[in-house]
């Protein structure tokens, strides 16, 4: 355990670390840059077609033999195939990472539209509503808080995941540690580790503050 | 079958073994810490947020993070691999736990305690057996993660099928990580199944009354 907190020490008060190509501030905002679109491209992906496939009521066995499937697959195994066959670049990084995001948005948002009460379905079928103004207005705001889950999920296996990218000559915090544990330079190793910590938290903290403000007060306190 | 991986690795079959020790051995390391702790949750409801934001903060910690800061702990070894797998299968054991325990009706467990039975004992025969399905529906999901996340221990040296991906890239044989990812998906849908099994024999008055499968 000390020695734990030695080499973090040494790596966060080392200035060298703190400035320049490989330093702590580039490889944040590479690990960031990575996962946001990552999670903007499996929200586009999977997000539309749960919230359908929910609100309508078909397609839910393939919904969750999609999503089944993709948990199935090696991240790492994944990676390294496209990296293969494509050589170094952005898609090699995005796929994996997609396939990893999709299951959980796919899954959460199809099982809470589905999950809402068909009374309140009902209710703003009843009021004239549309079909799409019932999914956006009613069943939306109600699904929410495991729709915002899913969406936890996705976001904390992607940023946690792409740390592995370093592993095939990519930058973000997980570069410090493969760099690390290639050349025997602990304080590298712990540094990098803490710093995907760190990434990891961030997203959870977030997602406790969007589920504050986006989850309607009324919903919020139904389910306490 | 000739696979042809390379010698240093050891054979498939080593690999498949090392591979399925370690992703079932976090999976029922996992159990054996979620039953109790779900146990806790249902008998003291004021310390489930609690538990179930520890289990998600937890879950977050990057695997590969996890793993080089054990190594401090516990070497370069198995157990490496399979403490941070455990702890993740957590995030989705405990909460499956706690709702098959108190989706148990009332009325079965008001017989139990009208029949003299002990709490701990109605807890033991009466409310686990029933929270079986759920259980196990969390043990797939966590397994097969556990399956597929074996390999990043190859990072530190300790991936079984994992080690083929790390030599895939270093040789430049897309023909390894074919192998690799085949045999992982393959492993994951065999145990599922094994699981499936494991319940409906573990569950036999489910089949009787139910058609739902859940």
């Amino acid at each position: 355990m000390t020695t734990l907190l030695h080499y973090l020490a040494e790596y966060f008060g080392d200035a060298a670390n703190w400035s320049g190509a490989s330093g702590i501030p580039t490889r944040l905002a590479q690990h960031f840059g990575y996962t946001l679109l990552a999670f903007v491209i499996s929200v586009l992906l999977a997000l539309p077609i749960g919230l359908w496939t929910g609100h309508t009521g078909r397609g839910g066995v393939l919904v969750s033999l999609t999503a089944n499937a993709a948990r199935a697959l090696p991240t790492y195994g994944l990676l390294v195939l496209l990296v293969v066959l494509y050589g170094i670049g952005l898609v090699p990084v995005m796929v994996p990472l997609v396939a990893l995001a999709i299951p959980p948005i796919l899954l959460n948002s199809y099982e809470g539209i589905r999950g809402v009460d068909p009374a309140l379905t009902d209710a703003a079928r009843g009021m004239g509503m549309t079909s799409s103004q019932i999914l956006l207005r009613a069943q939306l705001p109600v699904a929410l808080p495991l729709i915002l889950v899913g969406l936890r999920t996705a976001a904390v296996q992607i940023v946690a995941t792409a740390t592995i990218a370093a592993a095939v000559s990519f930058g973000g915090v997980g570069r410090p540690i493969v760099d690390g544990l290639a050349r025997s330079d602990y304080a590298l190793v712990v540094g990098g580790a803490a710093l995907a910590g760190i990434c990891s938290l961030v997203i959870l903290a977030l997602f406790a503050v969007l589920g504050q403000v986006l989850v309607s007060p009324g919903v919020r306190a139904s389910r306490d | 079958m000739s696979l042809r991986i390379p010698g240093y690795l050891g054979t498939f079959w080593e690999l498949l073994g090392d591979h399925l020790v370690m992703a079932l051995g976090a999976s029922l390391l996992g159990l054996v810490l979620a039953l109790p702790l779900g146990l806790a949750c249902v008998r003291w409801p004021r310390v489930y947020a609690p538990v179930l934001a520890a289990c998600s903060v937890l879950y977050s910690i990057p695997s590969l993070a996890f793993f080089v800061l054990l190594i401090a702990f516990t070497g370069i070894s198995r157990t490496t691999v399979i403490l941070p797998l455990a702890v993740y299968a957590l995030a989705g054991l405990v909460p499956n736990v706690v709702d098959g325990l108190r989706a148990v009706p009332d009325s079965v467990r008001q017989s139990a305690v009208a029949m003299g039975f002990s709490t701990p004992r109605r807890l033991l025969t009466v409310d686990l057996p029933l929270a079986i399905p759920a259980v196990i529906a969390g043990l797939r999901v966590a397994t097969v993660a556990n399956i597929s996340m074996v390999s990043v221990g190859a990072l530190i040296g300790m991936g079984a099928f994992g080690a083929l991906f790390t030599a895939s890239v270093q040789l430049d044989r897309l023909d390894l990580a074919i192998i690799g990812i085949i045999a992982t998906v393959v492993m994951a849908l065999v145990v599922d199944a094994v699981l499936v099994l494991v319940q409906r024999l573990s569950t036999p008055w489910m089949r009787r009354t139910s058609k739902v499968s859940r």
